[in-house]
């Protein structure tokens, strides 16, 4: 248990990466989901097959076979991701700063591997709006734009709260993976760092690694759980 | 799906999407030229000597590859299998113990025995928090090297595996189970204990039952996350699964100079892609049997713009 006293430091900078980490990836994909969502409702064929093709590609793969990709192919397309070191993020978040392309790699393949989950869960809540309102709309006659901007996506982004939340969740767990890959500086990185290297008893940092990812994942658990029943209540009222 | 959202193309419409097909297909056919083939081309990732291995059955190379993706792919669907089945029974006893202990509450007890209760609820419900709020990849490991030191060892790495996405799966599907049989409607029970079921009987004969099937989409989901997490044995535990023997053989073929990294992890890639979408339209096909007769899992107030079987299901990773 002395690893605790001796280097706590370490984990707490594991765990500072980590919501790094997934604070970009949530931006990123939440951005990019909402675009690719867009694409996967549009009234134009090919955007929406651009945006289908897109999340099967991407909800069907392991977030393993992803992150080899963004190891090997992105070096070779000739980037290492030097596009992520914008200046005065890079300064708060340093690890986006460094030489080594690894933490901006992992950042994307989570990226945009997340991506596809968020666009799911945004058009799940599109999806849960009453059919009334769309029809509504067209009858008033709004066209597709004005009918999403007014009427649909105002409903539908509080009914995607807690699909996206859990979409949320799993990526703060998924995160975890970037460690395989070299990664350092994140939580499971610590397991590496202390087990690996130092011959610490393995049990205790488990138990620390734990508790870190619980603090991030069991608090918005619980947090989905209240706003679920809260929008239940209201829904039935 | 949407297209409640907007009207039927009309010719106009018609028009502008036929243009701009025309004109974005070209446009994307130069983009995917000068940014991703060109770069890779030039690193001569296309070359035949790299692809050989994997596309010509002349090449030298190729029965070997192959063999070692039966052999990967075998091991993967064992893992996945046996995965999938401890986690449901598991899974299953978990929500039912669950259910018990709730249950359990309306009877009369010593002070005793409540606070036996009370601690019983307290622990089931801790251990669902900690193995699903914890990473799949932090189990693995943690099962891969801290088992062994109390004891529990395997020869074969298949066991951690198992072991490990059991602990997580188990519990998703769990919780999965436990809120297909909270979420049925209330008459159900009552009726239930109306013709003098006992709570364990009613849960077990009545509502679990209902549970899986109105589930059934959420389950097969979770079997999805289940064969790709089966993935992560071959990053992890060195476990002989699809993507770990890809990964062997890309570090063997890097010694003799060929990198063939590339077109390995994309093959795989493809393979995992096929596996997973044949599972998905299979749920959407056994969601569709299911809706068409006996019980419909929707209040039929909700008539909502979604409509796609697959999106019913909670989208999980």
């Amino acid at each position: 248990m002395e690893v605790f006293s001796d280097k706590l430091d370490v984990f707490w900078n594991g765990f500072l990466g980590t919501v790094q980490m997934c604070l970009l990836a949530a931006v990123g994909a939440l951005i990019l989901g909402a675009l690719v969502a867009v694409l996967r409702i549009s009234p134009i064929p090919p955007l929406r097959a651009v945006g289908t093709a897109y999340v099967t590609v991407f909800r069907n793969v392991p977030l393993t076979v992803v992150m080899f990709f963004a190891a090997f192919a992105l070096p070779l397309l000739g980037s290492d991701a030097s596009f992520l070191k914008i200046p005065g993020l890079r300064d708060i978040i340093k690890p986006l700063g460094t030489d080594l392309p690894y933490f901006r790699f992992a950042t994307i393949a989570l990226t945009v591997y997340t991506t596809a989950f968020v666009c799911e869960a945004l058009r799940s809540g599109i999806g849960a709006v009453p059919l009334g309102q769309a029809e509504a709309a067209r009858s008033l006659g709004l066209s597709f734009t004005q009918n999403l901007r007014h009427v649909i996506l105002p409903q539908a982004w509080k009914l995607a709260i807690v699909p996206l939340g859990s979409v949320i969740i799993a990526m703060l767990k998924n995160s975890a993976l970037a460690a395989a890959f070299g990664v350092i500086g994140t939580l499971m990185g610590v397991v590496d760092e202390l087990v690996s290297q130092e011959y610490y008893d393995a049990v205790p940092v488990f138990l620390g690694v734990a508790v870190g990812f619980l603090i991030l994942t069991v608090p918005l658990g619980l947090l989905l759980d209240t706003v679920e029943r809260a929008q239940k209540k209201v829904a039935t009222r | 799906m949407n297209s409640v959202l907007y009207d039927a193309p009309g010719p106009r419409t018609r028009l502008i999407t036929l243009i701009t097909s025309i004109v974005a297909v070209p446009v994307l056919a130069y983009a995917a030229y000068r940014w991703i083939y060109l770069p890779l081309d030039h690193y001569h990732q296309f070359d035949g000597k790299i692809w050989a291995p994997i596309v010509n059955p002349g090449n030298q190379y190729f029965p070997m590859v192959w063999d070692r993706w039966k052999v990967g792919w075998l091991n993967t669907l064992k893992a996945a299998g046996l995965s999938i089945v401890a986690s449901l029974v598991i899974g299953s006893l978990l929500a039912l113990v669950r259910r018990q202990l709730l249950e359990l509450r309306m009877f009369r007890m010593s002070p005793l025995k409540r606070i036996g209760l009370f601690g019983g609820r307290a622990l089931t419900r801790t251990w669902v928090e900690v193995w699903r709020g914890t990473p799949v990849v932090t189990t693995l490991f943690f099962v891969f090297m801290v088992l062994p030191i109390w004891g529990v060892d395997f020869d074969d790495r298949l066991w951690f595996l198992v072991i490990g996405l059991t602990l997580y799966n188990s519990v998703v599907i769990g919780e999965i189970l436990r809120s297909g049989m909270d979420g049925l409607p209330a008459g159900q029970r009552e009726a239930a204990f109306a013709v003098g079921l006992r709570p364990w009987q009613t849960s077990w004969l009545v509502l679990y039952p209902q549970a899986l099937r109105v589930m059934l989409p959420s389950l097969i989901s979770q079997v999805v996350v289940i064969l790709k997490d089966t993935s992560l044995g071959g990053l992890i535990i060195s476990y002989e699964e699809a993507l770990g023997v890809s990964k062997q053989m890309v570090e063997a073929f890097h010694r003799y100079n060929i990198d063939i990294g590339i077109p390995m992890y994309f093959s795989v890639g493809v393979m995992y892609i096929v596996v997973n979408y044949a599972l998905s339209k299979l749920a959407q096909y056994l969601q569709r049997r299911l809706s068409k007769s006996g019980y419909k899992p929707v209040e039929p107030a909700a008539a909502t713009l979604a409509a796609l079987p697959e999106e019913s299901a909670a989208p999980t990773l």
